[in-house]
Formats: structure tokens, sequence, C-alpha cells
């Protein structure tokens, strides 16, 4: 009984808050991200169903049965599949969208590659995941930071807003730039969850996302035909690959650019500037540097260590392709030790956003950069986790990389 | 975005488009040598030999390639009658 009437309340409330537009609700991640896609309106929505990945395609097909998704939804016989849908797709000049994620991203490597050198603005929901072997469904980036070189924005989030909004911007920034953007958010940890998110209403995100038209001469149209992924040679290659590597690395300044108008439209932000989100790092000693969900725990550790005099900050990277070297740097700069935690690891090196930070920083600080690895195949990381790096990287003499909470 | 190096090929571009670029050797035609047989024109994959529509001392036709789009696979210097044509290294 007492459940019943709490289930009505609920039920209630949740009815009247969605009536109201631009307010709270209380989605899981996944249905966040349907329900922004909907709004977003895709012409083509193709999809192999992947764990964790699935509730999200599973919400965008019920939309489309029950004729609230205006888009065409495409059942594939597999991942490779369902982007090549999407490259034909959007080589016509329309918006288009799929999520997927670890076995399911590697077997579209190979389409990713010619979707972003052919400069297409496909967007892409990594619900990042473990990739097998041993075979495991948990959350870790291995699978994202795998294809990092493909030619793909690469923008993580930290909680359901946050890949909301990124949503948003991946669309802006893809359309914009003529680039394909890939959102990241945690497998389960955020796919799964159930958190208050401020859905945009459809006005705003007009305003914000205006419909979809690429020029003239650039899609696949009788009335103006051209070749698309026509063959280059050794005369012209190179300086098409020039072309992509620059425009990717500048979207940085793009992407500060966005994030500025949609502060405007939508009144909130999405880290400092879409690019990173420094969190108590102006007198720290030691700066965590981490991307994705761990963040919130890290900033609850951080709290806790602060109130026992510890000087430790974060710095959480939002966008890992572009990678903001300057940015980044401007907040390490002072810090004795740089702690990279990182969810994923490039075998026979290190961590790979530790890498990253090494070679941002190189000549720009002499702090201690170590690499830490955390919560690989959904093993929780803790409050008491991150302290242990904290206390690691002071002791350890070496600059080894660390496995953190790992028996052996 | 405009992009300075566009990746869409309009129609009517093989023309524009040089293929030529791969070639390590090129065929060198002594036009004093050729008899305007045809047989140049009639093997070359790329069809990029030609009658020059000029004449030579002996009164006949000569025939050259285009080194545009000519990918020196050297058919034309194996199959010419009477050698006119022979394979150089081609220099950058």
């Amino acid at each position: 009984m007492i459940l019943n009437k709490l289930e009505y309340r609920i039920k209630n409330t949740e009815y009247r808050i969605m009536k109201l537009d631009n307010s709270k609700q209380f989605l899981e991640g996944s249905h966040a991200v349907a329900e922004i896609i909907k709004l977003i309106k895709p012409a083509v929505v193709a999809a192999y169903p992947i764990t964790p990945q699935t509730h999200i395609v599973e919400d965008l097909a019920k939309m489309k049965a029950s004729g609230e998704g205006g888009f065409e939804y495409i059942n594939t016989e597999s991942e490779f599949a369902a982007a090549s849908l999407l490259l034909g797709a959007s080589a016509t000049g329309v918006r288009t969208y799929t999520a997927t994620c670890s076995q399911g991203l590697l077997l579209m490597t190979e389409v990713l590659f010619n979707i972003a050198g052919m400069r297409l603005p496909v967007v892409i929901t990594c619900a990042n995941r473990a990739v097998s072997a041993p075979i495991n469904i948990w959350n870790d980036q291995q699978d994202a930071v795998t294809i990092r070189d493909a030619g793909w924005l690469m923008l993580y989030g930290e909680t359901n807003q946050e890949i909301i909004d990124l949503h948003l911007l991946a669309y802006k920034l893809a359309e914009t730039l003529r680039l394909p953007v890939m959102v990241n958010m945690d497998g389960f940890v955020l796919t799964h969850t159930y958190e208050p998110v401020l859905m945009p209403g459809q006005e705003q995100i007009n305003k914000f996302l205006p419909p979809y038209k690429p020029a003239i001469g650039t899609y696949l149209d009788v009335k103006n035909p051209v070749t698309l992924g026509s063959l280059a040679t050794p005369d012209s290659y190179m300086e098409i690959r020039k072309q992509l590597a620059q425009d990717i690395y500048l979207s940085s300044d793009l992407i500060k650019k966005y994030h500025t108008d949609f502060k405007k439209v939508f009144g909130r932000s999405i880290g400092d500037n879409g690019l990173v989100e420094e969190y108590k790092t102006k007198d720290a000693e030691v700066i965590l540097v981490a991307m994705g969900s761990v963040c919130g725990t890290i900033k609850d550790a951080i709290d806790e260590m602060r109130e026992r005099k510890q000087k430790v900050g974060l710095l959480k990277i939002i966008s890992f392709r572009p990678f903001a070297d300057e940015e980044v740097i401007k907040h390490l700069a002072k810090a004795k030790y740089i702690a990279v935690v990182d969810k994923s690891i490039s075998l026979g090196s290190e961590g790979v956003l530790a890498t990253e930070i090494k070679r941002a920083a190189y000549n720009q600080t002499k702090a201690k950069i170590q690499s830490f690895i955390v919560g690989l195949g959904g093993r929780d990381v803790t409050k008491e986790m991150i302290e242990q790096i904290i206390f690691d990287i002071k002791k350890d003499k070496t600059n080894k990389m660390h496995f953190i909470s790992c028996t052996d | 975005m405009k992009l300075k190096y566009p990746l869409e090929v309009n129609p009517g571009t093989t023309i524009t488009n040089k293929t030529g670029g791969w070639r390590t050797q090129k065929p060198i035609v002594d036009h004093e040598i050729c008899i305007g047989c045809d047989v140049c024109r009639k093997v070359c994959p790329e069809g990029v030999c030609f009658p020059t529509g000029e004449k030579n001392s002996k009164g006949r036709i000569f025939y050259d390639r285009d080194l545009d789009f000519c990918k020196g696979c050297g058919l034309c210097a194996k199959e010419c009658p009477v050698s006119a044509i022979r394979m150089e290294n081609d220099f950058k």
C-alpha cells in the first residue's frame, strides 16, 4: 500500500514535470540520450544492440514504433553494417545517429576511419565498455581510446546532464566542421543510472542547432552529381590528411566558441569551456587528471582530503580529441605531482591519457607525471583508491605505471 | 565549412585529375623510327598513346604519349614492332 502511494506520487510528479518545458526530469542515462536524440531529429538511426548501449537504441526503436520519432530506424546485421549505413545516409546530406561500444565499436573501426576521412558529420554515442578477451560487459574506456586515431572528435561526459549537453554540442560541431563526433558515456555508471536531468525544450534546441543543411555539391544529389570517397594519389593524399589533422586540432577553438553559444541558449555550461573542467587546482600540490564519470568520485575524494588540509585538485578532460594542450597545461603548470587516472591502457606502454599529458607537458612543467590504471572491466573506483593514488605518487620514487586496487 | 582541398569529385574531371604520379619509368618514343602502325594505341591500358598528326622525315604520322596519365607500364615499348619506344627511369 505504502509502495503504491509512493509510486503514485512519483508518477504524478514525473508527469507534471514532464509537462513543463525545461524542467528537471528523473531519467535513466540511456533514456535521456534517446530523448535528446529524438529532439535533435536525425533522419536516419541505424543500430545493432550491444550491452551497455542497448537501452539507448531500444528506446529509440520504441519512439519510432510509437510514432514519436520522426527518423528512419534500421536494424542492421552488425555494427559494421550500421556504420556503413550511416556513412551512406550521411553522404546524402542528412543528420544521422547510432550508439555502440566495445566489440561493436571495434567492428566499426574501418568505417569510422572512412567517415572521418570523408568528412561526414556522423554522431555516435559510445557507452564505454571493456574489450574482450576475457569477455567482460562492464565499464572501462578501452574501446574508445583504441580508436582515438580514427579522426573523430571525442568528448567525455561526467554526468548524464553533461552527456545530453554534449550531444547538442556534438551535432553543432560535426555539422559546422564536417567532422564526426563520438560522445563517450561510461557504460552502466551513466547509461543505467537514474539522475535528474534538465531536458532542453525543442525551441531552445532549434535555436542552438538549426536543421542540417549541407552546402550544395558536398553531398550525393542527382541534381548536382559528385563522387565522394574517391581515390587520392600520392600527389594529394598527404595534403588531405594534413587538412584533416589541422581541422581537428583547431576545432578546440570552435568548441570554446560554441560552448559560449550553448551557455547563452541553455544557461548552463559543460565544464569550464567544453574542453576541460578544473576542480580546486589553483593551489593544488597534487592534481589528478581523468575523464568520464570517475571524475565524480574524484571530486568527492578531493573534498574529503581538502578537509584534512591536503592540497589536491582535479583536471577533468572533456575533449580528448582534439586534445587542448594549452588549456590542460594552464591548469597543470603549478602542480608538483600530476597523477593521471586512466580507465584504459595502451598495452606495452601505459595509460593512454597519461601519455597524452606527458606529451602536452613536455618542457612545460617540472612536475612528476605518473600513470595510474583504475577500474578496468568495471571494477569499482572508490574514494579510498583515489587517496591511494595521492599516497603512491608522493611515495614512489620511480615513474612507473601503477595498477590501483589490483590484487597482484 | 569550405575545405581547401575538397573531397568531392565533380563529373568530367578525369581529364583534370592527373594520374601519372605513381610512374617509375616513362616511355620515350623515337619519332624517326615510328611507323605509325597504331599498335601502341591499341595496347595502352590508359589510352594515352595517340597519333600526333605530324609527319617524320619518312612521311609517316608518328605517335606519342600523354605523360599526365601514363603510368609507365611499358606495354607499348614491349609491343612496338619496330622498337621505337624505350623505357627510361622517370626522375622527379
